[in-house]
């Protein structure tokens, strides 16, 4: 047996694996296929103030072991989430990592204070601040993009929420020094850091040799990015262990599809890991993981999940 | 949400029929939950496929019970990657299925004659779609088009199933030259049709929703929006489409479609092969957009 308890912060889950943001819708629609309060933590559908349709379509290209999504941040709304969504989930027993996000920084709060302010709230147990949406029309917008930018929306979620509620700001790969970027949102109040969202994209219909997308770019995802969110891991793991950056837990995400993909991610530094993009092509992906992680674990005679997280460090030949 | 499984089926029969296959599935528990309009979601490639997502076939038939137990059919046009590692698959080799998915065509409750239209072979589902219809009392009449004969799916199946029958090919190569829109007013009008059923192309099915309610008829149609889970969770088969309250929401084809009454769905903002936000529905973008 292998204690798979995983502890972000102040939140100790269960297991270490998680549904990834817009991957999982929230929770209704994969609940037919496993029980979503198996999972260490199910990460909901970015929520913003209001209703939002998302963009027009097609809004889905699939690329080499991998896709384009260009959403658009489709949602109900934060009021609309947590009179539903959110009491579904509570109903479960899931425990929930909420995704939000804003157009501004005071958004960004404004959705963080509405939730807090929720009667299901006792099912959040932490809040992931999607800093790092692709899909928007003004890419200024990314706000992790820029250390600023990314100081400023979480230092303002910080303020929103119970102190009791750990925060994980959602990073983007496409940014000259990822380190820089975490070292500013933790700055901010960041208790952990999500790494890493899809890498913005664009594909070309060679029939009609016009871009296929109707938001023409796009978010790639799927095993083709594991690389880079390994990467990334590696390199804020690195600057934690160095004394560079202040040490917290990291989130890993990006193109996980088995136990074994989780393993590397985790020890590359991840003490959680997300299961996004490979649900679309087996619904019970994230549940599976779970099991496999678990028998990946043991398969290198540890006894204690959390013995695997940065382990590649430790393990780097010397020339 | 219906209820739905996820097996680890076994193709036991493929057969070309036309420009298409025919793929019969062993795939226990799908057969006792679906009802005609529903579809399933394949994966392609096996476990370690480039291809990640998965392909949707409307259910062309379920048998629940057998010498292999429950199986379900579809109809295949290798056109992609996808539908082409399917459509060369042997029997005996394993597809993972998820199904029944979707919201089916509604039925009657009363037996008023009923027109089912089929472009291509999106006829797939209109068979046993007829057989339930006929079932409470419906007459049934079917209407096949295609390009050319090779690409209509179950004409034979069609004169055995339907109180009548009528063919378009744009080409002439079998039944009347033109499309379904050219012939679809007259057999409402003949068979005193309260609802069309409709399954094939974006354009043929907002052709056949104006022409069901120009002539007094109900328009039922199965949408195509390319889907990458078929489950509900990707958010990328949406479509605009205006809810009983009269307000437009971009919804899902695979859990609240593929089935929509025709005259909600907002086919203005299909056009070019892209469909746009329509300004009024919840949510849409303002300036500078989404």
């Amino acid at each position: 047996m292998v204690d798979m308890t995983t502890a972000l912060g102040s939140m100790v889950l269960p297991n270490p694996v998680m549904t990834a943001s817009g991957c999982a819708a929230n929770g209704q629609e994969l609940d037919r296929f496993f029980p979503v309060s198996d999972l260490g933590a199910f990460v909901t559908k970015t929520v913003m103030a209001q209703p939002r349709s998302g963009r027009g379509t097609p809004r889905m290209a699939e690329t080499a072991s991998g896709m384009l999504n260009s959403i658009g941040l489709q949602g109900p709304g934060i009021d609309v989430f947590v009179e539903k969504d959110l009491a579904w989930l509570k109903s479960t027993g899931a425990r929930a990592l909420v995704s939000i996000a804003g157009t501004t920084a005071e958004e960004f709060g404004d959705v963080a204070e509405r939730l807090a302010a929720s009667p299901a709230y006792d099912a959040v147990v932490g809040v992931e601040v999607n800093i790092s949406c692709p899909n928007v029309a003004n890419r200024g917008l990314v706000f992790a993009c820029d250390a600023l930018s990314s100081e400023r929306v979480v230092r303002l979620v910080r303020e929103r929420l119970p102190s009791g509620t750990p925060i994980f700001a959602k990073l983007t790969p496409d940014v000259t020094d990822i380190v820089l970027i975490a070292g500013a949102a933790i700055k901010a109040g960041a208790d952990g850091l999500t790494m890493i969202n899809t890498l913005l994209g664009m594909v070309i219909d060679t029939d009609l040799l016009r871009p296929q997308l109707a938001g023409v770019t796009g978010g790639l995802s799927g095993p083709a990015v594991r690389p880079v969110a390994v990467r990334a891991l590696w390199q804020v793991t690195a600057a934690m262990r160095e004394g560079r950056l202040p040490t917290r837990p990291l989130i890993g995400v990006g193109g996980v599809r088995t136990g074994r993909d989780a393993l590397e991610l985790v020890a590359a530094g991840a003490s959680a890991v997300q299961v996004g993009t490979a649900t679309f092509n087996d619904p019970s992906a994230p549940r599976r993981v779970v099991d496999e992680l678990e028998a990946e674990v043991a398969r290198h005679g540890l006894v204690r999940f959390a013995d695997a997280v940065g382990i590649a460090h430790e393990r780097m030949a010397r020339p | 949400m219906s209820g739905v499984v996820q097996v680890a089926g076994e193709l036991i029969a493929t057969r070309r029929v036309g420009a298409y296959h025919h793929l019969t599935l062993v795939a226990p528990g799908i057969a006792e939950l679906a009802h005609p309009g529903q579809f399933v979601a394949l994966a392609v490639g096996g476990p370690t496929s480039a291809n990640l997502l998965r392909r949707c076939f409307s259910i062309h038939r379920v048998k629940p019970s057998g010498t292999h137990g429950g199986t379900v059919d579809v109809v295949v046009a290798a056109h992609g990657p996808g539908t082409v590692w399917l459509t060369g698959r042997r029997a005996h080799d394993p597809v993972d299925v998820v199904g029944p998915l979707g919201r089916p065509f509604p039925l009657p409750a009363a037996p008023v004659p009923c027109v089912l239209v089929g472009g291509g072979y999106g006829s797939a589902p209109l068979f046993w779609l007829a057989e339930a219809l006929r079932e409470r009392g419906c007459h049934v009449e079917m209407v096949l088009g295609a390009a050319s004969e090779d690409r209509l799916f179950g004409v034979v199946e069609a004169r055995r199933t339907a109180d009548g029958v009528t063919v378009t090919t744009d080409d002439g190569s079998s039944g009347r030259r033109g499309w379904v829109s050219d012939v679809l007013g007259e057999v409402i009008d003949r068979a005193g049709a309260g609802v069309v059923y409709g399954c094939g192309p974006m354009a043929m099915l907002r052709s056949v929703t104006d022409i069901a309610t120009a002539h007094g008829a109900v328009a039922q149609v199965a949408v195509e929006e390319s889907m990458a889970c078929g489950v509900g969770v990707c958010m990328t088969c949406v479509l605009p489409v205006t809810g009983n309250d009269g307000v437009t929401r971009m919804v899902r084809s695979c859990v609240e479609g593929p089935v929509f009454r025709g005259d909600r769905v907002r086919w203005d903002a299909f056009g070019g092969g892209i469909c746009r936000v329509p300004d009024d529905a919840l949510g849409a973008p303002r300036e500078g957009g989404h």
